[in-house]
């Protein structure tokens, strides 16, 4: 089950990852990089890491997404006209998706790592007991991090002149 | 059993779709939108490379990952708002001189 379900999410997503950048209504790509996100959850369940989805689920989906489409609703922007495509940069996009994957997936091909089976799942009280103990610093740095965030985005939407 | 290397190779390919994106549009949502998936390439290969190496620090990165995106992402929009509001475009072929 888990080999198909692998091969399912992958090309669903790497399906979905290409239409969000070659869509021309900004709000298109943004439901398919939804989709990218929840086929990215599918991938990280397979790998047991079920905490992971969730807040892959929550935080990528339910709030970046979110703002995302906030902002293209504000801006309220019409769909972007077609420009004259330029070969060379169809020529480029079409080089970079084809031989950056396969030139480095060609490398890794031989050296087959299998998972372990004996891994601990990442279930929450795991990841929970490992981030509260060995990476203790880091959680409360990245606390500090989003308040710098926090500050910053509050400070950059004031209105002139205020 | 799904060895390691295709789990790489399939965030390569989402990390090149990404880059692409990022260098071939010229909205800036769309580049944003991009941005997240080359994230997202890099939190599938450390969740992966964290299953066969058998513990979860890989997990705990992804996690922090996540959270900088989080972050970047909020800060980006603010800035893009900004710019809107300036410029009325989000267009990155008007904004390429550092003149308001």
């Amino acid at each position: 089950m888990e080999g198909p379900l692998f091969y399912l999410f992958s090309i669903a997503m790497l399906a979905c990852a290409l239409v969000v950048i070659i869509a021309r209504n900004p709000v298109t790509s943004a439901i398919f990089l939804a989709l990218v996100f929840f086929f990215m959850a599918g991938l990280f369940v397979l790998l047991h890491a079920f905490f992971l989805a969730a807040v892959q689920v929550l935080v990528y989906a339910g709030a970046i997404l979110v703002l995302f489409l906030f902002v293209i609703m504000l801006l309220n922007l019409p769909r972007e006209e077609g420009r004259h495509r330029s070969p060379a940069g169809v020529l480029a996009f079409g080089l970079t998706l084809v031989l950056l994957p396969l030139g480095l997936g060609s490398l890794a091909i031989h050296e087959g790592a299998v998972p372990a089976s004996m891994a601990e799942p990442g279930t929450t009280e795991n990841v929970g007991r490992l981030l509260f103990s060995k990476y203790m610093l880091p959680f409360e740095v990245a606390s500090l991090l989003l308040l710098a965030a926090m500050i910053g985005v509050i400070l950059l939407s004031k209105k002139e002149g205020k | 059993m799904i060895p390691l290397n295709l789990y790489i190779l399939v965030s390569t390919g989402l990390f090149s779709i990404g880059i692409a994106g990022v260098v071939l549009r010229r909205n800036t949502l769309v580049v944003l939108m991009s941005l997240e998936l080359i994230l997202n390439a890099s939190n599938l290969a450390l969740v992966a490379a964290a299953r066969a190496w058998g513990n979860l620090d890989g997990q705990i990165f992804v996690f922090f990952t996540i959270t900088v995106a989080a972050a970047e992402v909020a800060v980006g929009l603010a800035i893009l708002v900004a710019l809107f509001r300036r410029k009325q475009t989000v267009q990155m072929d008007d904004v390429t001189t550092l003149k308001l």
